[in-house]
């Protein structure tokens, strides 16, 4: 039999970036507030001490930070003709668990979408018309402009500390900078972090080739930082654990970093963890939500929670997955193209170039998540679609993350992978290679999606969800564009050897290597409910007191990690619950 | 005690230990955070591997990383002890992941992890079906054949010749990926004795502080590695 406990204000669903970014904001207002988190608490202190954290194996293969499967998995099918098998291991993305969620453990790469981005539909037909978009790709724009988040965009990396190099400030071009990038109000809140070897080899060599080089940002702090809520960060010791790990230092941001020591000190917020919300509750009339019922770990019951207005700020995987369970938008049907609820689920198009050289030394151990130099004058703003065949771009990096031995042995082309010769490898490589990838857009299809498995359940008897994921030609051809704009780069560093990684027509979706944890849409934000699950204001369009938070409001997938555009849209959307919607709670659209 | 071929003696490791510190010329801190030297492997009582399984284990990471050449090979760096370990633990357990029917282990390697069976279960279920092979291939169960032939046996295990039946055909790739991890992962784990491995690479292990070192560009980073435990080399 559920308890029910004490009605609140607002419910927030996972507390991680959105979480708590929502959180706060709504606290100011003096709301009453619970988030439910169904992981573990987790703080610098205790749980990242050094050295316990920078432990590769533990964290770093066994995935010590990550959801585990045997509590919350999906299952995966390349195309509706194939039966679905679960995610029994972690292999290709990798979804956070406990407090901070993915934001604890991510590199901390940052960004905003580039100008075409926002309304990449509007812009492919005006420039070179509808006549170039693939009958299958679902191609739409935001339904919202980069002007009307610009000061968003500003807040979040204000309040997350981003460092980096400006290259357009209200239109003035910025030398050293992103001359690519939309204009922004302001620089980074710090300066860039310093490069390593390989990220300084590849600006100086991109800069010759007539390129612009900049240097990436990211969530790294490089100098002592306090944000608008007091949080401080200490500069990075470049220690080379970012991703999988949590940062020890107070330097990489995360919702630990920025956000959760002062919304823990607003008395108008609590926050309850081992409690994974199960559904949510529906009104008689299916107009607006009544709460939500979650499981309570230390009970072991079943919970309702009466609230006014239900924040879901879950991953994007599992925000779908509530609304698929709960009845919150049609469910999408890839035969017919109707329904809104896992519609345009997305990934992202990677590859890269690795390069040894035999007598120069990289120290592959110091490194920092978003570290390194970058180029995007192959950036999506920048391609003629037309010409190349393919809707897409994507930026081009140097810099290495880490050199923790397990997962980052690079090793040229037959070495053996195991034997005397596979040791002679190892010492005689390690420290001696770089890499040089492109992170490039992806795009929404017809039959990438996301509903309801059949036949697989989770521990609560709930069905798993259900991915339906392919790589697409478009894509491909993206990938293989950016292939041959690297390898240049790469001849004119002239290394003893090199060898490329990236996708080729006909690759088939493999979940076994790692990614990327940049799982986007299936609650799609847009103008028309037909084609979206969400409004501008990432409110349901069929349940005005429910709004999804998260990369699932990603239309396709931008060429750029999400968490910039993630964040900016959270600020964006708590701005329009607090000067409009609390007033009077309506359909915002 | 006894000595094996290949397997390193207590005398062996504090002749190895000695020169090291010699020449990190760090020997004085080096020396006080020096461990008890732990049970030689012949000795080991494994946590959950059989006899025959960890005579396996013992035989095939001998060869996977061999002793032969520069840096340790998986024996000097107690390769066995991590495996026995892993396997007796969450890891061998699956413990973490979705186990659920029902299962298709005959699916695409791409889907991933689709056996009914665990890693420890793996192990188990696969030594005895590749030692029966070894013996109608080759005469002799795998660890009593001579290297060459062992490595001859990996290789045919590696490329599935014998067609092991798809619960079991990840049985190399977790061998092999285990191993490895062994050889790398911090030494409390209870492989990489005494950092070897790290120090072979060059990998500083736990230090996590580099900010003085990010602009001296193709400088080779001075200090050898600490351990999690405060091991120092």
């Amino acid at each position: 039999m559920a308890r029910t406990e004490k009605k609140k204000d607002v419910v927030i669903v996972g507390l991680g970036w959105t979480g708590s970014i929502l959180g706060m904001e709504l606290a100011q207002d003096g709301l009453e507030i619970v988030a439910l988190e169904r992981g573990h608490d987790q703080n610098t202190v205790p749980d990242f001490q050094f050295p316990n954290m920078i432990d590769e194996l533990k964290y770093g293969v066994r995935l010590g930070m990550m959801q585990k499967p045997r509590n919350s998995t999906v299952t995966i099918r390349r195309s509706d003709s194939e039966t679905a098998l679960p995610y029994r291991s972690l292999g290709s993305f990798l979804p956070g668990n406990g407090v901070g969620g993915a934001g604890t453990h991510w590199n901390g790469l940052n960004w905003r979408p580039m100008l075409s981005e926002y309304r990449l539909r509007s812009y492919v037909e005006e420039r070179w018309g509808a006549g170039i978009i693939p009958e299958d790709m679902n191609l739409q724009d935001y339904p919202v402009t980069y002007d009307e988040l610009e000061p968003f965009f500003d807040r979040f990396e204000h309040v997350a500390g981003i460092s980096g190099k400006a290259g357009n400030i209200k239109g003035q071009i910025v030398e050293g900078g992103n001359p690519f990038e939309a204009p922004r109000s302001r620089d980074y809140p710090m300066p860039a972090m310093p490069s390593t070897w390989d990220g300084a080899k590849f600006g100086e060599v991109t800069k010759s080739m007539g390129y612009h080089p900049f240097p990436r940002p990211g969530g790294i702090a490089s100098q002592a930082y306090v944000n608008e809520y007091g949080m401080q960060m200490g500069p990075c010791n470049h220690c080379g654990f970012c991703e999988r790990f949590g940062c020890y230092n107070y330097s990489k941001s995360s919702p630990q970093t920025a956000i959760l020591d002062a919304l823990k000190r607003k008395p108008n917020f609590e926050y309850r963890t081992h409690a994974e919300v199960l559904r949510v509750e529906m009104a008689a009339d299916g107009k607006t939500a009544t709460g939500v019922t979650y499981f309570d770990e230390k009970t072991q019951e079943e919970v309702f929670q009466p609230a006014d207005l239900v924040i879901l700020a879950a991953y994007q995987l599992h925000n779908v997955h509530l609304m698929l369970l709960s009845g919150i938008g049609q469910p999408y049907d890839p035969a017919t193209g109707e329904g809104v609820t896992g519609r345009n689920y997305a990934y992202q198009m990677n590859g890269g170039y690795t390069l040894f050289f035999k007598d120069e030394v990289f120290n592959p151990f110091i490194g920092t998540g978003a570290n390194g130099m970058t180029i995007d004058d192959f950036g999506i703003d920048n391609i003629d679609f037309g010409k190349e065949g393919f809707i897409g771009g994507a930026y081009i990096s140097a810099g290495q993350s880490n050199g923790q031995p397990i997962r980052s042995m690079a090793l040229p082309k037959g070495t053996p992978s195991w034997g005397a010769g596979w040791k002679e490898g190892i010492g005689e490589w390690y420290g001696h290679s770089m890499s040089i990838g492109s992170h490039g857009s992806h795009m929404a299809y017809r039959g990438n999606h996301l509903d309801l498995d059949p036949t697989y359940k989770d521990r609560h008897g709930r069905p798993l969800m259900r991915m339906t994921f392919n790589w697409n030609n478009n894509d491909i051809r993206m990938t293989q564009f950016m292939k041959s704009k690297i390898e240049p780069i790469a001849q004119a560093l002239n290394p003893t050897s090199m060898q490329e990684g990236f996708k080729k027509e006909g690759a088939m979706y493999d979940v076994r290597p790692y990614q990327t944890t940049h799982n986007v849409g299936g609650s799609v934000m847009g103008a028309d409910p037909k084609t979206s699950a969400v409004n501008r204001y990432l409110q349901a369009w069929d349940k005005h007191n429910i709004f999804v938070l998260g990369a699932g409001a990603f239309p396709q997938n931008t060429q750029y990690n999400p968490t910039g555009m993630v964040g900016g849209l959270a600020y964006w959307a708590a701005h329009a619950i607090r000067t409009d919607y609390l007033r009077n709670p309506r359909p915002l659209v | 005690m006894r000595d094996l071929p290949g397997l390193p003696s207590r005398r062996s490791f504090l002749k190895a230990s000695a020169a090291t510190a010699a020449v990190a010329g760090i020997v004085t801190n080096a020396k006080a955070e020096q461990k008890p030297e732990p049970v030689a492997l012949t000795e080991y009582k494994p946590d959950c591997l059989k006899p025959t399984e960890w005579a396996f284990v013992m035989a095939a990471v001998a060869r996977l990383i061999p002793s032969e050449g520069d840096g340790p090979g998986a024996i000097e760096a107690r390769v066995p002890v991590f495996i026995d370990m892993q396997l007796a633990g969450d890891y061998g357990k699956a413990a973490d992941w979705y186990m659920q029917g029902p299962h298709e282990a005959d699916a695409s390697p791409l889907r991933g992890w689709q056996t009914p069976l665990t890693p420890l279960e793996i192990y188990q279920q696969a030594i005895p079906v590749f030692d029966e092979w070894c013996k109608a291939t080759h005469g002799k169960i795998f660890a009593e054949l001579d290297a060459e032939t062992q490595d001859k046996a990996l290789t045919s295990l590696q490329k599935d010749e014998m067609k092991i039946k798809p619960e079991l055909r990840d049985f190399f790739t977790i061998l092999l990926g285990n191993t490895k991890e062994g050889y790398f992962a911090d030494p409390m784990y209870g492989g990489n004795h005494g950092m070897q491995a790290w120090k072979y690479i060059g990998f500083p292990g736990a230090r996590g502080s580099y900010k003085e070192w990010v602009l001296k560009h193709n400088v080779k980073y001075p200090l050898g590695p600490v351990s999690i435990s405060g091991e120092r080399a």
